[in-house]
Order: structure tokens, then C-alpha cells, then sequence
């Protein structure tokens, strides 16, 4: 058994993809019912896993799916329509699915518990429950029979199936009768007109009565699908060659149905033309074994036979070879990508790591020892080392959008529950970040997500009664500033209640009763433990606990949070994060002796910080740059308090901006850019402010890199009260 | 290290099945003190430790430890005294402690490491209620050897990661915000 597991493995992942992508397109419909793209990419996902479990002998599964994809054949070919309860009962079917196959894998050989067969069954009863309709008839025949009797009246003589029967000679002794069999045609549409030739009718002398020479061809006009009409000759097939030739208006469906075909392997001629009902599966074993038969003659392609046997008209077999060569080249495509283990990718990108460290410690040997021969070599080395470090890292990086749609489940099954009618919008999808920290950020946006859901959009009586639009909104977005991506999460809901914030913090101790905050310093408060002022919990949120861990964990991928709110008008989430936890373009300082690394993207600009030329102010720490007033630290200085500096060099100024705060940094020297390995600082550290991780220089040592936005708070923090204080007095 | 653990190996033939019984013996603000050896990872020689600011003062830096950084906690200035000068002597003990069910590698610099000692059941007492200078949860037990007594560390107390990353109570100084920041640490 354990050899067929990587199989199983596969098909796993196959399903897990497939069912995905079944539930993005589910949720896709919600907005536009008949999205065929959607529809067919839902029915393809049900028929897959059905076609998959069925080489696994997974019966259950066969059987369960068989059924979903029957109904959304249904849907398919137009004769039910999708509604919200489909969807909902498909969603369910997915999750069934998703079950039903999990049980498998583990428990191969055991057959399904009760309990999931009876929900097949109930699944099963609500899929079908509407379609088959009261009178029960279980046979598709009959229920096409139903359908067409309507569109009868829209006859039109050209447009009818030609259906040529050639009968053997010796059909009549089998007992068959060509008038029974075109009488029972006339239970699925009208017979337009008969024509019998008889081409091998013999002289009188010579006919044996018992034999049959009656050819017949029939004018047919019905909106029976191919099969259909075949299987009325089927017990006659043995006796009589039959070719039915779709009417042009089929032709056209044909064609429509061709372009919809799915793109996802290259099938031959003839089955692409059973999956759309052109041909049918006997027509082409019949062609085949004619092709094969035919050795005489050249061998001629199915697609020349089909329109030499009047079986298919040549547009259609044309259409069909163009699809054929277009899903050739895409999958052509599509099989660029390889699939990696996430963990070799993590090893590889730590090498790279450890080559650019390597890479800087021979640099700076060949520096040292002013080896100008080695330099050149050491320089290109340091290019490429600088482009395989920008690749690996690009290897890593997914498009969040990803994550994002996976909210729309959320949002679908939330929104339910709750009562609310909410409508998730998402941009910026393509925004690209690291996997890394895109699994990690996850669970905060899940949080964040239903935070809104929850407490954020109000209920549809309460927002007509606040004059809103019943259905709530929810945007998702993401934007790239400054080598950091930007996360919002924002809804119209009735937002923050500063009041209510201020009170439950004073309760908890947070703040003092007479402390003045502002407006943002009240709402980040929420994310101080303990604190929610939802007066009751719900099973979503509310218990207080979660804002403090979305913080935390935020921060603990380097990133920050904030939030934004207009009470009444909604709540804006703003999430920082860095693009990768690996590698970054460092820009390396020196304050006092030590070397700090700052984020190169952060740096504005670099300024030679001369007395003169800038109004400093050395009390109240800014200085005036070209008319605007800006904060700066002296770092050295603000690293370590109780030592005694000195500051003879020449000093400069590091113009650093996060978002849209800026601050200046004092060093005492630039050692230009640097690319940087961050190495995580540890448990130890994780209460520290303002420095973001460590990285191993050139030479051995460690520096710290800074947590700009940190810094940027200190500094800001020590001028207002300060500038403030100067104007009262 | 590899050379210390081998020299214990011979000298130790009959590795006792009590394993509590070896301790790594050195000096740390002009005491002797132990842990047992089996807290041991590795003892380094210093090169450079970058200091990491804003840190309280037994937190002496980091270290490149093989491409890790790994932080350095001074044992002296922890255990209440003054900062260690670093000498010739001066060794950094590498130890893991748990925390949040990880395992954390942390430096401990001492001012030299001196020997791996065996110390019989029978002669490690219980820890004083009081009259040792410090911290009474700091020691795990006493060690007697010969006539004198070492002080055996309780190595998960002494690096509590908890208690070492409560930063911000000691090194906050910036005066305006500490008591709102600090009353924020006790919550967390």
C-alpha cells in the first residue's frame, strides 16, 4: 500500500486545489449568477475528483460527486438556473467532499461512517430535491422530453437533424422494425419528413423479402441533445449504420460550447467532440475502427471522415482543432511551473543568506589588503551574488490576493450567521510579499476580518435607520510604499466609539481619567489587552482577547498596526509589514562606535549636519530642513544615556520616513549601503522598541538594524511636548 | 567544550547513573558558583559583543554565534553586582533555557570557567532560607566541596526569558511616557 501513497499524496493536493478553486468560483457567482467561466470551472472541479476517486476506488466519492455533477451539468447547459440556495447547498456539497475524501485518505480501506453517509444523502435529496420535480421521473430522457415539447412550436424547417439510417440486410430477420424505432423518435420532437432511398435494392427476381433494402434518412427537428437521439437506435445498432447530423443551429451551440471547453489538457479530436455533444462515444469507436479497417486507402484524419460522413458539419470539426492547438500551447505554458517544497526554498534562501554574509567578508579582505587584482573579480562576484540573492528571494514571494479571496468564505458563512448582508470588496490583490509572511499574517487578518463582520457593520435595520445602504461593505487592499506592503482593512460600519474606549480603559487601569489623548492615541488603545467594548461577546469575537494578539503578532513579523475610525462612518485597519524576513538593502551607520543598520527603502536622504546651516535645536531636538521642522534623534546619545559622548566628528543627518512620518537621525558616520541578512533577535529582545532584528556583518560581527518606525515615535514624542510647552510659556 | 567534556569523560569512568551530580564550576563576580553541566551547550572565547541599547545593564550584547546571533546575559550585573570586566579569562557559557516551549540559546559571561566538578548526593544541601546575597530563588541547592560551599544556580530562574524580557520597566528613560509604558508591561 505504502507505494501507492505519493499517489494519493497527489491527488490530495488535487483536491485541495480544485475544491478551492470550486469555492472561489461559488463565491464568484454570488455576484454574477451567469458567469460561465465560474460555472464551468465548478462543474470541471466536481468532475475531476469524480474521475480521480474513481481510479482510488473511492465508490463513496464517485457517487456523491456524480451526483453534484449532474446538477451543475444542469446548470451548464442552461436548464437550471443557479440561485443563492445552490450555491449555498454547492458550498456545503465542497465541504462534504473535502470530508468525504479526507476520510479516505487516512482510512483507505474502511467504507464511509453513518454519519457522512447520511449527510451524502441529505446533500444529495437538497441537489436534486428541486430538479427532478415532483413527478419523480429519474430518467434524463424523459426529463428532456418535458423540455423540448415547449420549444417545439419554434419549428423551423431548415433547422432540424438529418439522421441517415442504413440499414443491413439482415435487420428485418432480427427482428427489428425501422418503423418502430421512428415512431418512438417522434416522443422526442417531430419528424419533419422521411426519405427512403433504396441504393442496393435488387431486381425483383433476385430480393429476398426477408432481407431489408430501405434506407432511410430523417428530417428531425428536436432539442434532444446527440446522445440522446442515438440511444433511440441503440438496440438497432448492430443492424444498421446510423449517422445523425446536428442542425446548423446546433452548430453554433457546438461552437459556444467548444470555446467553453476547459483548458486544462490536451484531449484528442474525437473526445472533445463527445464532451460537447457533437459526437457521440459509439460514433467515434465507429470511426476509429473505420480509420483502422481502411487500409487500402490513405488514412484519412477523424476530423475529414466526420464531415465526409455528413456526421458533423466542418466548422465545428474546425473550431474543434483550433481549440485542440490553443490548450496545446497553454498547457505548453502551464507546465513552465514546477511545483518546490516550501522547505528546500527556506534552505536555499539561508544560503544565500550566508553567501552574501561570506560575500561581504571577502570584500572586505580585499579591501584590507588593497589586493586591486582580486577587486575586480570580488566585484562582479558581489553583482551576482546581489542578483542570485533578489531571485532566490522573488522565488518566495505570492501575490496576497490569494489570502484575500479566501475571506470571501468568511465573509459568505459570517454574514449568514449573523444576519447581515456585507459584501466584501478586494483590490490590490497583486501586491506581492513573501509566503512566509503571508502564512503568517493570516490569522491577525482573519481577526481583523471578522472583527469587522462582528462588531464593525451593523445589522441591515440599524443601518437604514443610520441612512446607510443596507448592504455593508468591506474592503480588503494592499499597496506597496516604501519596500513595505500596506494592508488595509476598512468597512462602513458604525466605527469607533472613542467615548466608550476612553471609559473602559480608565476602568481597566490603562489610562489615568485626566489623561488627553488624541484622537488616534484612543483609538490604538484598542489594541491594549483586555480591552472591548462590545458589551457582550459573541462566538465571533468580543471577549477582549485578539486585538492585543494581532498586535503582537504584527509586530512580531517587524510590522505595525494601526487603525483609523470615523464613529458612524466605519473603521480603517492599517497594517505595515515588511516584503521579506530574510534579506534586505541595508543602509549602515555608526553612532558611538557602533554600526546600526537602517532599511535602506525607509532612507530619504543623507545631510551633513553643520550648526550653521541648520537652525538645530539642541533642547528641543529638530532642526529646521529647508522650512520644515524635523525631529531628530541623536542616536548615539539616545542608545546610551549613561555614557559621556563626544561629538567632534562631523556629524550627518539620516532623513528616515515611515509612512508619512519622517524623523532625522544623528551619526557619527555613513558606511553606505549594505545588504543586509536579518537574523531574528530572539525571544530576549522582544519587548524592545526601536530596534527591529540583528545582521551579521562582513566582518564577524553583529549589528542591530532599526526599527525606524519606533525611532520615529521617540523622536516625535519628545518634540511636541517640548514645542508645546514653549508656546504656553 | 568538546576538550572539557572529555577530559570529564575519563575522569568521571563510572558515569554515575545520578546524573545531577556533575557541575561546570567558574567565577562570576569574584564568587564561586556551578550549574549543572547538563544545562551546559558550549563554552566560547569572546570576540566582539555588540551592545544592544536601551537594554538594562546585565544584558551585555549579542553575539555571532556560527551565523546566529545569540544575546550574552553578564552573570554578575544579573546576580546583583557590579558589570563584568572582561579579561583574559572571561568565557562565555552557553546554555538553553525553555521558554513558551521553545528552546532559547543564551551566553552567560563569567570571568573564568575552572573545572567540571563531581559533587555525591550526600553533600548537596537544600538552599538557605536567607543569608546568601542572592536571590533565594536563584540557587537550586548548595554543593559542598571540601570545606567550602558553592552556590549551584538554578539556570532557568537566573535566565528566566520571562523575567529578562520584561525591558521596559528598567530601560525605559524616557521619563514622560515610563509610568504609562510600564503599567502597560504589567498587563502583558
Amino acid at each position: 500500500m505504502s507505494d501507492i501513497n505519493p499517489a494519493l499524496e497527489t491527488f490530495a493536493q488535487e483536491v485541495d486545489e480544485l475544491l478551492a478553486a470550486m469555492e472561489e468560483a461559488l463565491l464568484g457567482l454570488e455576484g454574477t449568477p451567469d458567469d460561465v467561466d465560474c460555472i464551468n470551472s465548478i462543474f470541471r472541479a466536481m468532475h475531476t475528483i469524480k474521475g480521480s476517486s474513481g481510479l482510488f476506488g473511492f465508490d463513496d466519492v464517485v457517487a456523491f460527486t456524480h451526483e453534484a455533477e449532474t446538477v451543475l451539468d444542469r446548470v451548464r447547459n442552461g436548464e437550471r438556473a443557479i440561485d443563492a440556495e445552490l450555491i449555498s447547498v454547492l458550498l456545503a456539497c465542497k465541504d462534504h467532499t473535502a470530508q468525504i475524501i479526507q476520510h479516505f485518505l487516512f482510512n483507505e480501506d474502511e467504507s464511509l461512517p453513518e454519519s457522512l453517509q447520511q449527510q451524502s444523502q441529505a446533500l444529495i435529496a437538497q441537489l436534486t430535491g428541486q430538479s427532478t420535480a415532483a413527478g419523480g421521473m429519474p430518467s434524463t430522457q424523459q426529463e428532456k422530453a418535458d423540455h423540448f415539447e415547449v420549444d417545439d412550436n419554434t419549428t423551423d424547417s431548415s433547422d432540424n437533424w438529418v439522421i441517415s439510417l442504413v440499414f443491413k440486410q439482415n435487420a428485418l430477420r432480427n427482428g427489428m422494425d425501422p418503423l418502430s424505432f421512428i415512431r418512438y423518435l417522434q416522443t422526442l420532437g417531430k419528424i419533419i419528413e422521411v426519405i427512403i432511398t433504396m441504393p442496393t435494392l435488387p431486381r425483383i427476381e433476385d430480393m429476398d423479402p426477408e432481407d431489408c433494402y430501405l434506407n432511410f434518412k430523417i428530417a428531425f427537428n428536436s432539442s434532444a441533445d446527440k446522445k440522446t437521439i442515438e440511444d433511440v437506435f441503440e438496440f438497432a445498432e448492430d443492424d444498421c449504420d446510423i449517422y445523425i447530423l446536428p442542425p446548423n443551429s446546433r452548430q453554433e451551440h457546438y461552437l459556444q460550447l467548444l470555446a467553453d471547453l476547459p483548458e486544462d489538457q490536451v484531449k484528442r479530436l474525437g473526445e472533445m467532440l463527445v464532451e460537447i455533444g457533437a459526437l457521440t462515444e459509439k460514433e467515434v469507436a465507429h470511426m476509429l475502427h473505420e480509420q483502422h479497417d481502411d487500409d487500402n486507402t490513405e488514412t484519412k484524419p477523424l476530423g475529414e471522415m466526420l464531415v465526409d460522413k455528413n456526421i458533423l458539419q466542418q466548422p465545428v470539426i474546425e473550431q474543434a482543432l483550433k481549440k485542440q492547438e490553443a490548450v496545446k500551447q497553454k498547457i505548453n505554458k502551464e507546465s513552465n511551473y514546477i511545483r518546490v517544497d516550501a522547505a528546500k526554498l527556506g534552505y536555499l534562501i539561508n544560503l544565500v543568506g550566508e553567501l552574501v554574509i561570506s560575500g561581504a567578508a571577502m570584500r572586505l579582505m580585499v579591501d584590507k589588503h588593497g589586493l586591486s587584482d582580486v577587486d575586480d573579480v570580488a566585484s562582479t562576484m558581489s553583482g551576482l551574488v546581489e542578483d542570485i540573492r533578489d531571485t532566490a528571494l522573488q522565488l518566495r514571494m505570492v501575490q496576497i490576493g490569494e489570502t484575500f479571496m479566501r475571506f470571501q468564505r468568511v465573509v459568505h458563512d459570517v454574514s449568514k450567521e449573523l444576519g447581515k448582508q456585507i459584501q466584501l470588496q478586494i483590490t490590490g490583490g497583486e501586491s506581492e510579499l513573501d509566503k512566509t509572511v503571508v502564512e503568517k499574517i493570516n490569522d491577525p487578518l482573519t481577526h481583523l476580518v471578522r472583527n469587522s463582520l462582528d462588531h464593525g457593520i451593523e445589522t441591515p435595520a440599524e443601518r437604514m435607520r443610520a441612512g446607510k445602504p443596507e448592504k455593508g461593505a468591506i474592503q480588503l487592499n494592499a499597496y506597496h510604499d516604501s519596500g513595505r506592503i500596506v494592508i488595509q482593512i476598512s468597512d462602513d460600519g458604525k466605527g469607533l466609539d472613542s467615548e466608550k474606549i476612553v471609559a473602559k480603559a480608565v476602568a481597566k487601569g490603562l489610562i489615568k481619567p485626566d489623561q488627553v489623548l488624541s484622537k488616534s492615541e484612543i483609538y490604538n488603545l484598542i489594541f491594549e489587552p483586555g480591552l472591548s467594548t462590545k458589551e457582550e461577546a459573541s462566538n465571533l469575537s468580543g471577549r477582549g482577547v485578539g486585538m492585543d494578539v494581532v498586535k503582537r503578532n504584527i509586530e512580531a513579523l517587524r510590522g505595525s498596526v494601526s487603525v483609523d475610525s470615523e464613529l458612524g462612518q466605519g473603521t480603517t485597519v492599517t497594517i505595515h509589514l515588511p516584503l521579506t524576513l530574510a534579506i534586505i538593502d541595508g543602509f549602515m551607520v555608526e553612532a558611538q562606535k557602533e554600526r546600526y543598520i537602517i532599511p535602506l527603502s525607509m532612507v530619504e536622504e543623507c545631510v551633513e549636519m553643520s550648526s550653521d546651516a541648520w537652525q538645530i535645536d539642541e533642547v528641543q531636538h529638530y532642526v529646521n530642513l529647508r522650512g520644515q521642522i524635523l525631529p531628530y534623534l541623536r542616536l548615539g546619545d539616545f542608545f546610551h544615556k549613561n555614557k559621556k559622548h563626544t561629538h567632534t566628528q562631523r556629524e550627518s543627518l539620516v532623513v528616515v520616513r515611515f509612512g508619512e512620518a519622517k524623523a532625522g537621525f544623528v551619526v557619527d558616520e555613513l558606511h553606505g549601503e549594505n545588504q543586509t541578512v536579518i537574523k531574528p533577535l530572539g525571544k530576549l529582545f522582544e519587548n524592545l522598541n526601536g530596534i527591529g532584528g540583528a545582521t551579521v556583518l562582513g566582518s564577524g560581527d553583529v549589528a542591530l538594524i532599526l526599527d525606524v518606525q519606533g525611532l520615529i515615535q521617540h523622536a516625535k514624542k519628545r518634540v511636541n511636548p517640548t514645542l508645546a510647552l514653549s508656546s504656553s510659556v | 567544550m568538546n576538550q572539557l567534556m572529555h577530559k570529564n569523560d575519563n575522569k568521571t569512568e563510572p558515569m554515575a547513573q545520578d546524573q545531577l551530580r556533575q557541575y561546570l564550576t567558574f567565577q562570576a563576580g569574584n564568587e564561586n558558583l556551578a550549574i549543572s553541566i547538563l544545562d551546559v551547550k558550549e563554552i566560547i572565547e569572546i570576540n566582539t559583543i555588540t551592545d544592544v541599547p536601551m537594554t538594562p545593564e546585565y544584558i551585555r550584547g549579542v553575539i555571532n554565534l556560527r551565523g546566529n546571533v545569540v544575546p550574552v546575559i553578564d552573570l554578575s550585573a544579573r546576580l546583583g553586582r557590579q558589570s563584568s570586566e572582561i579579561t583574559k579569562r572571561s568565557c562565555i557559557v552557553l546554555v538553553q533555557v525553555e521558554y513558551k516551549d521553545d528552546a532559547q540559546l543564551l551566553g552567560m559571561l563569567v570571568d573564568a570557567v575552572d573545572e567540571i566538578l563531581e559533587i555525591p548526593e550526600v553533600n548537596i544541601m537544600p538552599p538557605p532560607d536567607f543569608g546568601a546575597d542572592i536571590r533565594t530563588d536563584f540557587i537550586q541547592a548548595m554543593g559542598r566541596v571540601g570545606d567550602e560551599f558553592i552556590i549551584l544556580l538554578n539556570i532557568n530562574r537566573v535566565l528566566s526569558i520571562k523575567e529578562l524580557s520584561q525591558l521596559k520597566q528598567v530601560a525605559d528613560y524616557e521619563s514622560g511616557n515610563a509610568n504609562k509604558e510600564t503599567s502597560f508591561a504589567a498587563l502583558n
